[in-house]
């Protein structure tokens, strides 16, 4: 009796302590998902918080009088068809001018406030309109993008009570804006310039689309490199090699190679590609080989594990059946294990894209203001005009490496959806 | 070698399989995506030759010299209506190194420098084929100490800055010792007890070869000890003047003046050397501090008082006779009205322009297309 009780005793004991450890640890588990969202959302409110001021700008709306005085020519004249850049930038403070008289020509508000390349581009605004013969005396409206001070000024109001303000903007320009913003004069808008511009000096004029078209390209080239090569590596190193010490040696070979800084193989890229073989450098086709050469033993080991995962059964029946061990392999282990396979080359790429340390040796770490048509042409990649703008000092190009972050975001969703897309009907069909 | 025919065996019998069995959907996928691997890449790969001899200009080179060589890019890119010349910034070392590394057009075109190229690395140009490089003054960049704003402002000697960067000081005795100032009130009491902590750029860089000559060895020379040793034996002087601490009092920053500009904002207590241009473009972050009593202002380092200066390069390799027009334009681009004037896009960078008498001697060398020789360097 006494004996019963003390152990019934001990086994409530311990019973009581297993449900306890038993909720601890589930506790465990939803403390580390929760922490985890927290600091996904944390990460993706500060990037969007980060972003906004990217997508949109201002622009001040002017009156240009087109005055005869700036060209030494009289009323009614032609325009003259070469302008210089001097000559736009007097009608540009001539418009100012037109607008806030003596305060224009006091604070000069042209260069304080308009973006630095407005002169050079409404130069040749003027002179491609030719055959539209504006004249002289002629008055035309006309938009100028703020610079980024002048942008910033917009944004905060323009109040800020010190005599100069962070970004040098004298109290008297800051008042000069006020007084153009109250008249209407400067409007919001879309910054579409983001998405069909590439790298630029000034934040104005500064886009996605040249990193983004040279990390498609790049990626287009590993995928279409790195995905046969190591789909046929793995089918082959799974399914047909014997075991003997030369196929353990790849193997091995393999898995060291997946766990090589990627850096190395920029270096290999730069002496191989470039200084032997003479490709073109910061051609993404380089980027785009050295990525494949850095994902291939990602996608072989990920493809073989999913081979390996194919119950030996189908095989065993195929072969059972009469098919050679080619048509088992292609028509009945292959479409089971493709969503594995898939999964591993989604992994690679995911990295791929993320990727910089590599293209810095092949040149693909520069300014190059020109978005690249083929795989030939000079480009950066996402991740590095992500990194060049995020240390440029000026806050304009910190908010606009935030939105190329969203935008390197939305792309690998799309890149991730697709293969979400294929992975079912695979395994719908297989 | 018997292992090896094995482990290809595989691929022979699906080659003879092949034939009979292409039919089968997995093969016509994979038939498909050949020639869909084909059809993108050949002809990209066959064209590779023409596009290596594009028309775009490549440069490469210092960091002090980017954003003057980004800003001329751009504006000269849409004036023309050309492709914009591609930018580098690989520091002056690294860029001389790619622009001497052959004379084939698929080499940098230009290599930017923030000090002027040694004989040795001409010798180095020479003997890989580019005998004819053209040498362009573009202007003068201060080279400053700069602090966060919020930080106490200080102002340094020469001969302390030396003290305290250098590795090795003279000690007491005729020899060096490892350097033992831990604070800058070691060196002088007039200075604040802070730690010392530099950020500056690599051995490579420009900036640190004008460092060296501009501040490490006049602040070495204020030792008569250390200036006779200049005098008798130069190289000795060099190795024992040049070497920075490695002691975490000097940091190496890369070649990345932004990111210098980023950390001195993290950190007031720490300093940071690069170009005038980094300042001027970060007044509201930074403050340079005054050296020899001389804030490094523009007045102060275009009339040369303030002490540490230097010019800035770049050179062209003339051999590259397919763009060298536009490779001319580009370089008097730097020289223009729109870019020199009071109001210019490089003076709005914080270039300080060349004077007239040496401004007119590099516009008749850009256009007689006067090339430099080792003699010239002298």
């Amino acid at each position: 009796m006494k004996y019963s009780d003390i152990s019934n005793r001990r086994v409530d004991q311990r019973l009581k302590r297993r449900q306890r450890a038993e909720r601890r640890y589930r506790l465990y588990g939803q403390v580390a998902i929760t922490l985890a969202l927290l600091f996904l959302l944390m990460f993706f409110a500060s990037i969007i918080t980060r972003a906004v001021p990217a997508f949109y700008y201002h622009r001040v709306n002017l009156t240009l009088e087109l005055s005869p005085k700036v060209f030494a020519g009289r009323q009614g004249e032609p325009l003259p068809r070469k302008i210089t850049e001097r000559q736009a930038k007097s009608l540009m403070e001539d418009a100012i001018a037109l607008e806030l008289g003596a305060l224009a020509q006091r604070e000069r508000l042209r260069r304080a406030l308009i973006a630095p390349l407005a002169a050079l581009e409404l130069k040749q605004l003027l002179e491609k309109e030719a055959e539209v013969r504006h004249r002289l005396g002629d008055r035309l409206l006309l938009p100028f993008v703020l610079n980024s001070a002048g942008e910033n000024c917009i944004r905060n109001a323009c109040a800020n009570s010190a005599e100069v303000d962070d970004f040098g903007l004298s109290e008297g320009q800051r008042q000069a804006l006020s007084i153009l913003h109250k008249r209407g004069l400067i409007t919001r808008h879309f910054n579409l310039v983001f998405f069909t511009h590439s790298d630029s000096r000034s934040s104005e004029s500064a886009g996605i689309l040249g990193a983004l078209l040279g990390s498609f390209w790049a990626l287009l080239i590993a995928f279409l490199l790195a995905f046969p090569l190591g789909l046929f590596t793995a089918i082959h190193l799974q399914e047909f090699a014997p075991r003997n010490r030369l196929t353990y040696l790849i193997e091995v070979a393999i898995y060291n190679l997946a766990a090589v800084p990627s850096i190395v193989f920029g270096l290999l890229g730069l002496a191989i590609f470039l200084n032997w073989w003479h490709l073109p450098r910061s051609a993404p086709l380089v980027g785009g080989m050295v990525l494949a050469l850095m994902t291939l033993p990602t996608i072989v080991v990920a493809s073989r594990n999913a081979l390996a995962a194919v119950a030996g059964g189908i095989r065993s029946a195929g072969l059972a059946l009469g098919a050679s061990r080619v048509q088992v392999v292609f028509h009945h282990v292959l479409p089971s294990a493709m969503p594995g396979i898939l999964t591993g080359t989604i992994i690679g790429m995911a990295q791929a894209l993320g990727e910089t340390a590599p293209l810095l040796m092949i040149g693909m770490v520069a300014f190059i203001a020109q978005a690249p048509l083929s795989p030939l042409e000079p480009a950066t990649a996402l991740p590095v005009q992500i990194f060049i703008w995020a240390d440029h000092p000026d806050p304009a190009f910190s908010s606009r490496s935030a939105a190329a972050i969203l935008v390197m975001l939305v792309f690998l969703i799309v890149m991730n959806s697709l293969a979400v897309i294929l992975r079912r009907s695979f395994e719908r069909s297989g | 070698m018997d292992s090896l025919m094995d482990f290809f065996a595989p691929f022979l019998r699906i080659n003879t399989r092949c034939i009979s069995l292409w039919r089968t959907s997995s093969e016509r996928v994979a038939i498909a995506f050949l020639i869909v691997f084909g059809t993108l890449l050949l002809p990209a790969l066959l064209s590779v030759e023409e596009v290596s001899a594009r028309e775009r200009i490549r440069i490469v080179g210092s960091s002090t010299v980017f954003p003057f060589a980004t800003v001329v890019a751009e504006r000269f890119a849409l004036a023309k209506g050309l492709a914009p010349p591609i930018v580098e910034s690989t520091g002056t070392g690294g860029g001389i190194k790619l622009f001497c590394s052959g004379a084939s057009s698929s080499r940098p075109d230009i290599v930017n420098a923030s000090s002027r190229i040694t004989p040795s690395q001409l010798q180095l140009c020479i003997k890989n084929g580019v005998n004819e490089v053209v040498e362009v003054a573009i202007g003068y960049d201060g080279i400053v100490i700069a602090q966060a704003r919020e930080s106490k402002q200080m102002g340094l000697t020469l001969r302390q800055l030396y003290l305290a960067l250098a590795k090795q000081v003279p000690s007491a005795s005729d020899g060096f010792m490892a350097n033992p100032y831990h604070k800058w009130s070691d060196i002088d009491s007039s200075l604040p007890p802070i730690v010392i902590e530099v950020m500056g750029p690599p051995p490579t860089s420009g900036t640190r070869i004008a460092f060296n000559e501009n501040v490490m060895d006049i602040g070495a020379r204020s030792f008569p000890r250390l200036a006779a040793l200049r005098r008798s034996d130069k190289s000795a002087f060099k190795k024992a003047v040049y070497a920075l601490r490695e002691d975490g009092a000097y940091i190496d920053s890369g070649e990345n003046d932004n990111l210098i500009v980023q950390k001195l904002r993290r950190n007031p207590k720490a300093l940071g050397i690069f170009g005038f241009s980094f300042l001027d473009k970060n007044r509201s972050i930074l403050r340079g501090l005054k050296i020899e009593n001389i804030s490094p202002e523009f007045a102060n380092i275009a009339d040369g008082s303030y002490p540490i200066a230097r010019s800035l390069y770049f050179y062209i390799n003339a051999m590259h006779d397919d763009k060298i027009s536009n490779l001319l334009d580009y370089a008097n681009t730097f020289f223009g009205d729109e870019a020199i004037s009071e109001d210019g896009f490089l003076i709005d960078e914080g270039l300080i322009p060349l004077p007239d008498a040496e401004l007119k001697r590099v516009r008749y060398s850009i256009s007689s297309m006067r090339t430099i020789s080792a003699a010239d360097l002298k």
